[in-house]
């Protein structure tokens, strides 16, 4: 690489971390005062893209002023989505458990996605380039394009607003007096409410400024939603929660990082090629990752930084009560009978079902005895079909021995990613588990040769005993049930106890002599060999597998079971799991905009039982019960 | 007594089944100086948080400046003119002094002169000279002032005092007394909670006694002073 190239990479580096920073500086916003983890946020920037499409197409062709007028008004646009957004929904989930808000955003994501292929219809859209800045300056003998250049100063010119926003003004001193401690504002006269309202609108409209200003870029695309928040997401943790400069910070690391690995293409180290292009779909990870092993609060953010108040203590998990068994008995039976009575398709989807269920009982298995929330769990998911896969394809091994291959292959990668993991909490915690997720997903999804990439590997049928589909839905059942009563168990058992008392006090335990996080290191291997087994099943089930088995939609998807059922009951990772494969499978056949319909229910879900469902059915009718 | 400007009646709270208040009732007349004394777990604490609405009482009325506020949020009651000082001091630690007095800010109330960070500065002193400073980096002394300060910049007609003397030294404590009594003369009421009888002696008009989340005796400070038996009772420790 010559430095006429490294030079031009690392300003394309710093016009990319304008827009990251402005997503990233909203987000950490919303997060420091409201405590919301706004999944949404990226669907902001996506808005605002195609609202700038819009109005650019309209008036910013000829005149510059109408260009960046109707960059202005698109911001302008998406801060009011905001605001409707935050007096409409989240002002009535505030109180609701953390995890119950990010629900709650994911949801509104899902609506946002199909409102906006509503409006503005599937394909790719480029808006115009803006006027008076179409051409392109010569450096160091190369082209660079101008717009480029006004993308790197704004970067630093919304940080230096921003900073005077928070530092000279009433609304500013009072957000970042919210950031400390709610409450204390509030007794001091201050209308919550709006302060919230306020912010919320003021990073939704960072984020569609941040998605207007690309624009001349790069097309509006309907998955700019999911990668934009992931990405937003990567740089306010390497930043720091909270932290603004951190974010700009860690945005300029990243965006030049990237544009290094583009720079790079492929190098040959003695022998070796290293693709650093393909890196660039996981490079953000990895730094991620070190960060937070070497500074586990982020580059400017501080240790303690997390929420003062954290999760509700959580109320003492009961066992099934006597007739509640004799029903899971009773519906296990008529489980094991059914494929007497009924045709193919329902056994399809009773297969998912349980399949499901055992991803989200060993999701909340982490989740909750655990206390760590794993964004990624999708990986172990993956790690135990695509083992199982590997195995049957390329080692020839007969499928039965891969029902125990295949978990043990995610419960390796599980103690790999666990050591690190169990190093950190909260959303910290919940971060590393996602980027983790991310590293896999993009092995699977770039190794041509050995995964199959992006088209995944086909071929996988079951052997000849189980080529049915009731002796494999039998063999389903059974499995998943086995794993599941072995988890309730495990949950009541000493190493169940223990880590309930990880969770609730980490000091109290150490002080009595458990060693914590290597109780946690353990359970998280053990449960990604679960997942694994789920994944195993799922493999065999459909015969093929590809990329999306370990992509993030999995990995929220098992995240939205959980919660759905509810974290605080045992039996609510079934529940959530049988609604939600149910209702996706149901919708998506039926209707076209599914997604916003099943998005509207997991919303609605969230404000009429913010308990989880079985919570809710277990606080209305079963008080007595103990 | 003059005029009762906060009411409580039958006071209920819950944290989760803990029964923490029974039936708690007091009253603070306007430009009174009231102490709710107790010791550590009686219930003190959070007698003050469900006057101000940051706990939720179960059952049981509150009623201050003529208006019905059990039901009403924080910042609500705040408004209407209930200061709030609490215990653990919860200052701004990233915002400077000039700061966390800019938080408290509100309207000025009628019938009281308007405070305003220059005359809060001639009565802590101490403050005026670190306005920039960042309350993480003030002693506890000074912190605790800095907390009445904050919420005195929300002109309050009543203050709530969450043990002010927890922690300090004797000299800012005679300090502290000395900030209550002017309090009291700018006609501001006070109810004070705190475990230290002699502190209280300094300060207030009436006591009420609590102990076990219930009122166990009322009467004034020289009352309480003499009866023997119920300093015996609920306060040596």
């Amino acid at each position: 690489m010559t430095l006429a190239t490294f030079v031009i990479q690392l300003l394309n580096g710093l016009a990319g971390a304008s827009s990251l920073f402005l997503v990233a500086a909203g987000l950490s916003l919303i997060f420091g005062v409201t405590r919301i983890v706004n999944f949404a946020h990226g669907s902001f920037f996506m808005v605002g893209i195609y609202i700038a499409y819009t109005l650019t197409e309209s008036f910013g062709r000829g005149s510059a002023l109408g260009f960046w007028a109707s960059v202005l008004a698109a911001a302008v646009a998406v801060g009011a989505l905001g605001f409707v957004v935050e007096i409409l929904l989240l002002r009535r989930i505030y109180k609701a458990p953390e995890l119950f808000q990010l629900l709650a955003t994911f949801g509104l994501v899902l609506v946002i996605k199909d409102a906006t292929l509503a409006i503005w219809g599937p394909e790719d859209l480029l808006g115009p380039r803006a006027p008076g800045l179409r051409g392109a300056v010569s450096i160091l003998g190369r082209p660079f394009p101008e717009y480029d250049l006004v993308l790197i100063a704004i970067g630093p010119l919304v940080l230096g607003l921003l900073w005077l926003v928070l530092n000279r003004t009433r609304f500013g001193v009072l957000v970042r007096a919210a950031t400390q401690d709610r409450d204390m504002v509030a007794a001091l006269g201050v209308n919550q409410a709006w302060l919230f309202t306020g912010v919320f609108a003021l990073g939704a409209a960072l984020a569609g400024l941040g998605g207007a200003l690309q624009v001349p870029r790069e097309p509006a695309q309907l998955f700019l939603d999911i990668t934009v928040i992931s990405d937003a997401f990567v740089v306010v943790v390497v930043g720091g929660l909270g932290s603004i400069p951190g974010a700009f910070l860690a945005a300029l690391l990243i965006g030049e990082i990237k544009a290094l690995c583009i720079g790079l293409g492929d190098v040959s180290f003695g022998g070796f090629e290293i693709s650093f292009s393909k890196l660039t779909l996981v490079v953000e990870f990895i730094v991620m990752a070190i960060v937070l092993v070497v500074r586990p609060w982020g580059l400017l953010g501080r240790p303690g930084g997390e929420p003062r108040h954290a999760a509700a203590t959580e109320p003492p998990l009961r066992p099934l009560h006597g007739y509640l068994k004799l029903a899971a008995a009773g519906l296990g039976a008529a489980l094991l009978v059914l494929p007497v009575a009924t045709d193919g398709y329902v056994l399809v989807l009773l297969i998912d079902i349980f399949v499901f269920a055992l991803f989200a009982v060993s999701l909340h298995f982490l989740m909750g005895p655990g206390g760590m929330v794993s964004f990624g769990h999708a990986a172990y998911f993956g790690l135990g079909a695509y083992g199982a896969a590997l195995l049957v394809l390329r080692a020839g091994l007969p499928m039965e021995t891969t029902i125990v291959l295949g978990p043990l292959v995610a419960l390796a990668g599980g103690l790999l990613f666990g050591w690190f993991v169990v190093r950190l909490s909260g959303v910290y915690l919940a971060m590393l588990t996602l980027a983790f997720a991310q590293i896999v997903w993009s092995v699977a999804f770039q190794w041509d040769s050995f995964t199959g990439g992006s088209n995944g590997l086909i071929g996988l049928w079951p052997p000849a005993w189980l080529a049915s589909k009731s002796a494999f839905y039998h063999v389903t059942l059974i499995l998943c049930v086995v794993a599941i009563v072995a988890l309730r168990h495990l949950v009541f058992a000493p190493f169940g106890a223990v880590l309930r008392a990880g969770r609730d006090s980490p000091l109290r335990a150490d002080a009595i002599g458990i060693d914590v996080r290597r109780h946690q290191w353990f359970a998280f291997a053990l449960i990604g060999g679960f997942a694994g087994l789920a994944g195993v099943l799922h493999a065999f089930s459909k015969g093929s597998i590809s990329p999306e088995t370990l992509a993030i939609a999995r990995s929220v998807d098992g995240l939205v079971m959980v919660l759905l059922g509810g974290v605080q009951t045992l039996t609510g990772p079934v529940v959530g799991a049988a609604v939600l494969t149910w209702l996706q499978d149901e919708i998506a056949r039926r209707v076209e905009f599914w997604r916003a319909i099943l998005g509207g229910v997991i919303i609605l879900l969230v404000i009429a039982f913010p308990q989880g469902i079985v919570g809710f059915i277990r606080g209305r009718f079963m008080r007595e019960v103990t | 007594m003059a005029e009762a400007m906060l009411i409580a009646r039958g006071l209920h709270a819950y944290y989760g089944r803990a029964h923490i208040l029974a039936d708690v009732a007091l009253e603070v007349g306007a430009g009174e100086v009231v102490v709710l004394i107790g010791r550590n777990g009686a219930g003190k604490s959070t007698t003050m948080k469900c006057l101000i609405g940051l706990v939720r009482p179960a059952a049981g009325e509150i009623e201050f400046a003529g208006y019905r506020t059990e039901r009403l949020a924080p910042h609500a009651i705040a408004r209407l003119g209930l200061g709030y000082v609490p215990e653990e001091r919860r200052i701004f630690t990233d915002l400077t002094v000039a700061e966390n007095l800019e938080v408290g800010r509100r309207p000025p109330r009628q019938g009281l002169e308007p405070w305003t960070p220059e005359r809060l500065f001639r009565l802590f002193p101490n403050l005026g000279e670190m306005r920039g400073r960042p309350g993480g980096r003030m002693s506890g002394g000074e912190q605790q002032m800095l907390t009445i300060a904050r919420t005195l910049m929300g002109n309050p007609a009543c203050i709530l005092l969450d043990e002010p003397s927890e922690g300090l030294a004797p000299v800012i404590i005679e300090q502290m007394a000395a900030t209550i009594r002017d309090l009291k003369a700018h006609g501001v009421a006070v109810l004070l909670a705190e475990q230290n009888l002699h502190f209280a002696g300094l300060v207030a008009d009436r006591a009420y006694v609590i102990e076990k989340g219930g009122i166990r005796y009322s009467g004034s400070m020289a009352e309480l002073a003499a009866d023997e038996a119920v300093r015996a009772a609920y306060l040596s420790v």
